[in-house]
């Protein structure tokens, strides 16, 4: 498809600016010519081309409303088109972020309720939501960890995390100053406590949990976890991305985590809008909040404001107070569900792994077989080894049959993984249906292995060159 | 409302393929003693008649004001229908990060182009896929600086953003990084003796904006020179990204990152978010820089296409040897600004000039007050700093007329006392500039 670029036409436009109503200023009487540009080059189109172009390429696009979509990790659920319509409500959209506090009462109120909502489904003392996204979250967590330990003057210089945990927990541990050290996985698919013990030294600030991990498994050891952590002085946090399975079922402050990040992108139902915005709040247990980022929303008599003076605070990790209006949807989802309906999406999304687990665990192999929490992971050993068919050809053998394919590849401790988060909000007949096609591939791969692996052939392209891509960078029309 | 499709039958056969008699037996590896007992303590469920009253009704709470005098990193300005338009088809809104490049290539394309314009537009040679918004893009700009040079000392003007400044700070501390902040002069711009003095052997990156934070538009080339010579690199922030439509671009004057706030492009005010970060560099940084990276390519046939990009610098493969984490990025708000530049076009430049006619008329007619005056001489964009005799009272007399005044900078700069920050877009017009003049007068 043409790139916009390649459209456009000298003197077509799609937008006509207003005249000055104010007295003509020859603009270069103000600032000097050396500071100004010469021309724009922006691409000129007619509005109507400039809508062809963008919902042509959104037909090439494939998201939630479009089909199933069980990426592992990322709970890509539903996304309640109130939360949407709610979202844009002018009241909510048009606000400065400076404008006086009597202007901003309605806003102030969301995150002041959110934050406590949060607080009692996660059972933490009290969360921050000015991180932008979860690895945002994530770097926030752990640098209130770096300055709870800088505040009681001790020097801790590693960060365990187990290699069940999320991708993005070494970055954030070491863009802290932080060492990064692994710690081993046992036969059943959790925290190798033994192992634990021997690194959980006092140098050692803490440990990064994902809790169900990775391999979509429930610590079961969870309790002897947070005992070895705290014995030691340590900070147990938790990647909170997998909190789809647990919500009203068990809280983690519960459970002795300290330090908490969401992703209210997946488990709060806000879109995720081709890779953000999302938000990440941080929540963590009550001698933390005083290191949590600022400003922070609080309360005065039936008004909230905001409140910059903690002196113990990280600071800021972004700019005014976090991404308002995907919290807006996440408070309408909470609102909407209420304490019954948050369970009944958790023990659904639970059910739902699990019957994609027992119907396709006769042709993938299953390296943890155990119950599973809100998403199973399968490996592809089987099939690279009978056919020479690997898990990406599977992946891309998907979009033929009109799904988005699971997370591939990761965790990295399963060969060939294939991980798979079906959701609560999918029917039993999509997932049926969607079992079927991963079943028709296992058998494709056995009879015709060469045809899955040229996969897929129907899309609006072929199998691209990732390889030429990186080799010979293009990333500018320029 | 739960948005659970399942009916009593669905549940049961679904139970019985797993072999279960209750969903509670799926949480057995949960310990009992965890287990909450009865429900969470929160409101009950509402269905979505009483969800869309409830919202409504808080909405209401906030007083959106037509009138806004207030800028200070976030702009108010006006947004053509066809952006909502585009940015609210669901094949775009309800889709992850795009790492099945087949069924992705429309937002692959699109990020694709929207690189083009940020590059074309900051004179750089490479701009990712966004950041989480202007203050962090500098933070990990300032970071990715020191990794790269092994040095641990960042100097930043203090005409940058105050809350951007604290984002440094915050991100800098995290990485046992020194920050050394450097006055401007009576003019309102950078002091480039005191830059002289800062930058030294260890100095990794050099933070500035233009626009700066009090709209003051910054000469970049005179002092690169002084952050070359040292070795460290010219990180060049800007504050409403409508300026980059007509100022010089900071890439042709020396800059090595641009990087700031792309909320003017296109996206709502939001209350502080969600925006976008614009990161962009030189090519020599190409494969450092941090966040996604959309790249074209060719795919088995022989057709153009897009994919995610050289991958190996990001956290999800490097791992604690990447210079940032970042994941998700801001790409809705990306696609956004895409849109809007894409429906300006050559435009955005005269509507730059008209947000520059639009300050100059209001500080014109607000210096010509008693007991008011500017208090920079230097060339500015659409912000400038007036001092009068009492910023507070002058903020309580625009929002007792319901209108958002400006930005009073003394909490940030004691030495600023009785000094306000006022911002004209092109959303004011010649009767709101009065009408707030006889108000203040």
């Amino acid at each position: 498809m043409e790139l916009i670029f390649e459209k456009s036409k000298p003197g077509r436009m799609a937008t006509i600016i207003p005249d000055a109503d104010v007295p003509e200023t020859p603009i270069a009487g103000i600032i000097s010519k050396g500071l100004l540009r010469d021309d724009v080059d922006l691409p000129e189109v007619a509005e109507v081309d400039l809508i062809r172009h963008f919902t042509q390429l959104s037909k090439r696009n494939f998201g939630v409303d479009v089909g199933f979509y069980p990426l592992g990790s990322c709970t890509m659920k539903y996304n309640p088109k109130i939360n949407e319509e709610v979202s844009r409500l002018p009241g909510f959209t048009n606000l400065h972020p400076y404008s006086p506090f009597k202007f901003s009462q309605g806003s102030l109120q969301i995150m002041y309720e959110l934050r406590e909502y949060l607080s009692e489904i996660f059972g933490m003392a009290d969360f921050a939501l000015q991180p932008a996204a979860g690895a945002h979250g994530e770097l926030t967590g752990v640098m209130v960890i770096k300055k709870y330990f800088e505040r009681k003057g001790q020097k801790r210089s590693q960060i365990l995390i187990p290699d069940t945990a999320h991708g993005t927990n070494p970055a954030s541990g070491a863009l802290c100053g932080f060492r990064v050290v692994t710690v081993r996985s046992n036969a059943e698919g959790g925290v190798d406590t033994g192992h634990l013990k021997e690194l959980m030294t006092r140098d050692v600030a803490g440990l990064m949990i994902t809790n169900p991990n990775t391999l979509g498994l429930f610590e079961r050891n969870i309790e002897q976890v947070s005992a070895i952590v705290h014995g030691r002085g340590g900070i147990l946090y938790c990647d909170g991305a997998n909190a789809n399975a647990f919500m009203g079922i068990t809280k983690p402050g519960d459970l002795g985590i300290d330090v908490i990040q969401l992703n209210l992108h997946k488990t709060f139902s806000t879109p995720h809008g081709c890779g953000g915005p999302g938000s990440g709040p941080v929540g963590v247990r009550k001698d933390l909040v005083r290191h949590l980022p600022v400003p922070r929303v609080v309360k005065k008599g039936k008004r909230c404001d905001w409140k910059y003076d903690f002196p113990d605070s990280i600071g800021r990790v972004r700019a005014f107070y976090g991404n308002f209006n995907v919290m807006v949807k996440a408070y309408t989802y909470i609102r909407s569900l209420g304490p019954v309906g948050l369970k009944r999406a958790s023990q659904t999304a639970v059910l739902n792994a699990n019957y994609v687990k027992e119907r396709l665990k006769a042709y993938y192999d299953l390296p943890y077989e155990r119950i599973c929490m809100h998403e199973c992971v399968f490996s592809g050993r089987r099939q690279v080894k009978e056919s020479g068919v690997h898990t990406s050809d599977i992946a891309k053998r998907l979009l033929d049959y009109g799904y988005h394919p699971p997370t591939i590849y990761f965790p990295l401790i399963v060969p060939e993984a294939i991980m798979i988060e079906p959701n609560e909000t999918e029917s039993k007949e999509t997932l049926d249906a969607f079992c079927d096609a991963m079943i028709a591939i296992a058998k494709e791969a056995k009879e015709n292995p060469d045809m899955v692996k040229s996969a897929p052939l129907t899309t609006a392209v072929r199998r691209l060159d990732d390889v030429k891509a990186a080799r010979e960078p293009d990333v500018c029309w320029c | 409302m739960d948005y659970v499709p399942h009916t009593p039958d669905d549940e049961r056969r679904m139970k019985e393929t797993i072999g279960i008699k209750t969903v509670d037996e799926l949480f057995a590896d949960i310990p009992e003693k965890y287990k909450l007992k009865g429900f969470l303590d929160l409101p009950s469920a509402l269905s979505e008649q009483e969800v869309a009253g409830l919202m409504k009704g808080i909405s209401s709470r906030n007083k959106v004001s037509p009138i806004t005098l207030m800028g200070a990193g976030v702009y108010n300005h006006y947004i053509p229908a066809v952006v909502g338009s585009v940015i609210s088809r669901s094949e775009f809104y309800t889709a992850y990060t795009p790492y099945q490049a087949e069924i992705s290539q429309g937002i692959l394309q699109a990020i694709y182009e929207y690189q083009t314009m940020i590059a074309r537009l900051t004179g750089m040679q490479v701009a990712n896929a966004s950041m989480y918004d202007g203050a962090s893009a500098m933070a990990e700009a300032a970071v990715l600086s020191a990794k790269t040079l092994s040095r641990d000392k960042v100097v930043v003007a203090r005409s940058v953003h105050p809350e951007y400044r604290q984002v440094v700070r915050t991100y800098a501390w995290a990485n046992g990084y020194e920050v050394v902040e450097i006055p401007y002069v009576k003019s309102g711009e950078l002091d480039r003796d005191a830059l002289s003095r800062a930058v030294d052997d260890r100095t990794a990156a050099v933070l500035v904006q233009s626009p700066n934070f009090f709209g003051v538009v910054e000469d970049i080339s005179a002092f690169e020179p002084t952050v070359h010579a040292k070795g460290a690199l010219l990180v060049a922030g800007f504050t409403d990204a409508i300026s980059l439509g007509i100022l010089k671009p900071a890439g042709e004057m020396g800059a090595d990152f641009v990087v700031g706030e792309g909320q003017g492009f296109g996206n709502p005010m939001n209350f502080g978010g969600p925006y976008l970060g614009i990161f962009a560099s030189t090519d020599k940084f190409l494969r450092k820089i941090p966040g996604r990276l959309a790249g074209a390519t060719l795919d088995k046939e022989g057709r153009r296409g897009f994919v995610l990009t050289l991958q190996t610098r990001e956290q999800h493969i490097r791992r604690e040897r990447a210079t940032s984490n970042i994941c998700s990025n801001e790409a809705l708000c990306a696609l956004a600004a895409a849109v809007y530049l894409v429906s300006l076009g050559k435009n955005l430049k005269k509507l730059a000039e008209l947000n520059v006619k639009k300050a100059h008329y209001l500080k014109n007619k607000l210096a010509e007050l008693a007991g008011w005056d500017a208090v920079f001489s230097a060339p500015f964009y659409n912000e400038f700093v007036v001092r009068c005799p009492d910023p507070a009272k002058v903020n309580q007399k625009l929002e007792a007329a319901g209108i958002v005044g400006g930005y009073e900078v003394e909490k940030d700069y004691s030495e600023l006392a009785g000094a306000i920050l006022f911002c004209a877009t092109e959303m004011l017009s010649k009767t709101d500039m009065d009408r707030v003049l006889s108000i203040v007068a």
